[in-house]
């Protein structure tokens, strides 16, 4: 039987981020990308207390198999990062796009029972999950392109809510 | 503005929502009002099922270079000793299958002794401890266990409605061998008095589910002229790929 989940509460700020967390690669690489957004509620008002966590093949679309997203070398690509949002609700990642459709990403938050998992699609890619889904909800998991990078709102409540995961065996 | 709810009042709509539950519910309902914070922030779509794909089958990895075994002791991260009962908290990550996550991160962080985090946003006007930070991280061995000292957080009052309590707890991060095995918890303490109160607790609707987050006094995990022991083993959901011994 599995251990239930709870919520990260309001006071893992002292915790659970951590200096170079949001930074997959150096701004300097050659490949870097911003990847960002903001987290709402069901009223529109940003969530300034959440925590992302994301998790991507390199570009070449391997998955990572080294460690030290912790305490970053500078030079491996871990492929994870955690990002808490700002007082505005926003995030902000610095990364590089995987040769693979999507990024996996966790959410927590103050008044978030339980983690949210979902998928933060490249503009142009399609796979048959994405292809399943009713096309008003499609576009809540697909990323833009802006000037920075790519954008990517996360929205826990309401009529452009985010389309969230269970995987097998999650009840 | 309305008058904050009494706990008369969040009890009876906890007591209300438990005679709803018709199934074996394993983890907190997203959508649980007694807790007032989650009204706004929980989905109201149903989850969209998924077949975890390609890097959905794998966790990141940590490693040595990411943790130092010195943080899993949150008793000398200062000069002096902090406030407190000391306690040894030990158990095991397990998969759904009972195969244990081994070298996995484990991270905690809880209040001191007398109920108060070293956060900015906590007003409680408890004290706090120069000797105590409340965060700590360790690594899993070959055989799932984690291990840390601490001090038993207190209790601590929060504004979800009048005289609202939470009971003493510690928050738990684990990763799986998995993405999908992701999640953030808390570990309490057996017979905590607060636990019918508080509905960060009881959005385990299951009760048999909620009990599993209450730890286990051991006295074999005390220590003489040390601490006291609690254990608690953590399982994650079935993983989805095919399960292989890590080196």
């Amino acid at each position: 039987m599995s251990t239930p989940g709870q919520t990260v509460g309001p006071f893992f700020g002292y915790a659970l981020p951590y200096e170079g967390g949001p930074e997959l690669v150096p701004r300097s690489h050659p490949d870097a990308t911003r990847l960002h957004g903001t987290v709402l509620d069901g009223a529109g008002a940003p969530v300034p207390d959440a925590l992302l966590e994301i998790w991507q093949t390199d570009g070449a679309g391997e998955v990572p198999r080294a460690a030290g997203s912790l305490r970053r070398d500078g030079y491996t690509f871990t492929g994870w990062g955690r990002a808490a949002t700002d007082n505005a609700g926003r995030y902000s990642f610095t990364t590089v796009e995987p040769g693979a459709p999507f990024i996996a990403l966790t959410v927590f938050a103050r008044g978030l029972t339980n983690r949210l998992f979902t998928r933060i699609y490249l503009p142009d890619a399609t796979d048959a999950f994405l292809d399943s889904l009713p096309a008003d909800r499609r576009d809540t998991l697909v990323s833009t392109r802006d000037p920075d990078g790519l954008r990517f709102d996360v929205v826990l409540q309401g009529e452009r809510e985010t389309v969230f995961l269970a995987y097998p065996g999650q009840s | 503005m309305t008058e904050a709810p009494t706990q008369a009042d969040i009890s009876a709509e906890i007591a209300r929502i438990a005679e709803s539950r018709t199934t074996d519910e394993t983890q907190p309902r997203l959508d649980y009002a007694p807790y007032r914070s989650s009204i706004l922030r929980h989905p109201t779509k149903a989850l969209q099922q998924a077949d975890p794909e390609a890097i959905e089958l794998y966790a990141p990895v940590f490693g040595d270079q990411d943790v130092d075994p010195l943080e899993a002791d949150l008793t000398i991260q200062h000069r002096g000793e902090p406030l407190g009962e000391r306690i040894v908290v030990t158990g095991r990550v397990l998969d759904g299958a009972g195969h244990p996550i081994a070298h996995q991160l484990v991270e905690v962080w809880q209040a001191n002794a007398s109920g108060r985090y070293l956060h900015q946003r906590d007003q409680h006007p408890a004290p706090l401890d120069p000797n105590f930070t409340g965060v700590g991280r360790c690594l899993t061995g070959q055989d799932g266990t984690y291990r840390f000292t601490t001090i038993k957080p207190g209790p601590y009052p929060w504004r979800n409605h009048e005289n609202a309590w939470r009971p003493a707890h510690i928050h738990f991060s684990v990763f799986g061998s998995e993405f999908t095995q992701r999640m953030i918890t808390q570990l309490y303490f057996p017979g905590d008095p607060l636990f019918g109160l508080d509905p960060i607790y009881q959005s385990i609707v299951d009760p048999r589910a909620r009990e599993r987050l209450v730890a286990t006094y051991d006295h074999d995990v005390t220590q003489p002229e040390r601490a006291t022991g609690y254990r608690w083993d953590i399982v994650l959901t079935g993983a989805n790929r095919t399960w292989t011994e890590s080196a």
